[in-house]
């Protein structure tokens, strides 16, 4: 599915002048460097911040990953000023980039220190990824069985591969990315294929229908 | 969240999702108009579907909306 972008007249004053001073040459492109980065790094900041709680980082190490973000941030949206359309301001477009690269250096960070091997088959920790209560094993264990068994009889090596990285050991998809020399896009859509696949299974057996669980 | 409804969510796929790439390329404008407000999910169903349903996505477009909102103050 692809979703239309309404038409745009042009970028408004300021995004012109960020394109204007940016595509220029000379001491004004590089103070206008200088602003654009300062930006950046600032946008960077907030967002590891953000993140922080979350990951396994430290205070220096966040800032690392800011400064690290900002600039290659800065690269990639110099060398594509030319596919800016003026569809929101400059300046969200260009943290738009900012916040990717935060995305891929955490996933890049994650691999330094990994919790359990991206491809360890440990199928006893599936119940426990979905939140089942272990005292009430004996109302979910066939559906866990016929799930598990869906995952076998039903997934193409690939889908098998990326749900059990994603799902089983809880790897973070941008860090998969990494580790497949995959992209977002592609690693998805092979989960939502395998979601698919295994919905129908569960629903071919009777575990599930069109208004949820048959229990 | 119980396992079955966390299960339940997991299994569910929505036809209108856009995937990732699409959700990425217009993310900017997303996140602009719904700082602003605008009924973003009605302009653009199938990129409201992916981000509910992407996690790393979604996490960006808080990202950027987070940024936006900031600047905006």
């Amino acid at each position: 599915m692809t979703e239309q972008i309404a038409a745009v007249a042009g970028p408004d004053v300021d995004s012109a002048e960020w394109l204007r001073v940016l595509a220029g040459t000379g001491p004004q492109r590089e103070e206008g460097l200088a602003r654009l980065h300062a930006l950046l790094l600032r946008i960077a900041r907030a967002e590891v911040a953000r993140r922080g709680p979350r990951l396994r980082l430290t205070g220096p190490e966040l800032d690392d990953l800011a400064y690290q973000a900002a600039a290659d941030a800065l690269i990639a949206i110099t060398s594509k000023l030319g596919q800016f359309r003026g569809e929101s301001r400059f300046t969200t477009w260009a943290y738009k980039f900012v916040i990717f690269e935060v995305s891929t250096k955490i996933g890049r960070h994650f691999w330094r220190h990994p919790s359990v091997p991206f491809d360890a088959e440990d199928w006893e920790r599936l119940p426990d990824r979905f939140g089942f209560d272990p005292a009430r094993e004996a109302e979910w264990r066939d559906l866990v069985v016929a799930l598990r068994r869906a995952v076998d009889e039903e997934l193409t090596t690939r889908q098998r591969r990326v749900f059990v990285a994603l799902v089983l050991n809880g790897v973070p998809l941008d860090a998969l990315v990494i580790e497949l020399a995959s992209n977002r896009n592609a690693i998805y859509k092979t989960l939502f294929d395998a979601r698919r696949k295994l919905r129908a299974a569960l629903a071919a057996n009777g575990y599930i229908g069109d208004d949820g669980w048959r229990r | 969240m119980n396992g079955w409804s966390a299960l339940e969510r997991f299994l569910r796929t929505d036809p209108s999702d856009v995937g990732c790439a699409e959700a990425m390329e217009l993310l900017h404008i997303y996140a602009e108009l719904a700082a602003a407000g605008a009924p973003v999910e009605e302009r653009y169903p199938g990129v409201a579907a992916h981000l509910r349903a992407c996690g790393p996505c979604g996490e960006d477009f808080e990202g950027l909306l987070a940024a936006v909102r900031g600047e905006a103050h």
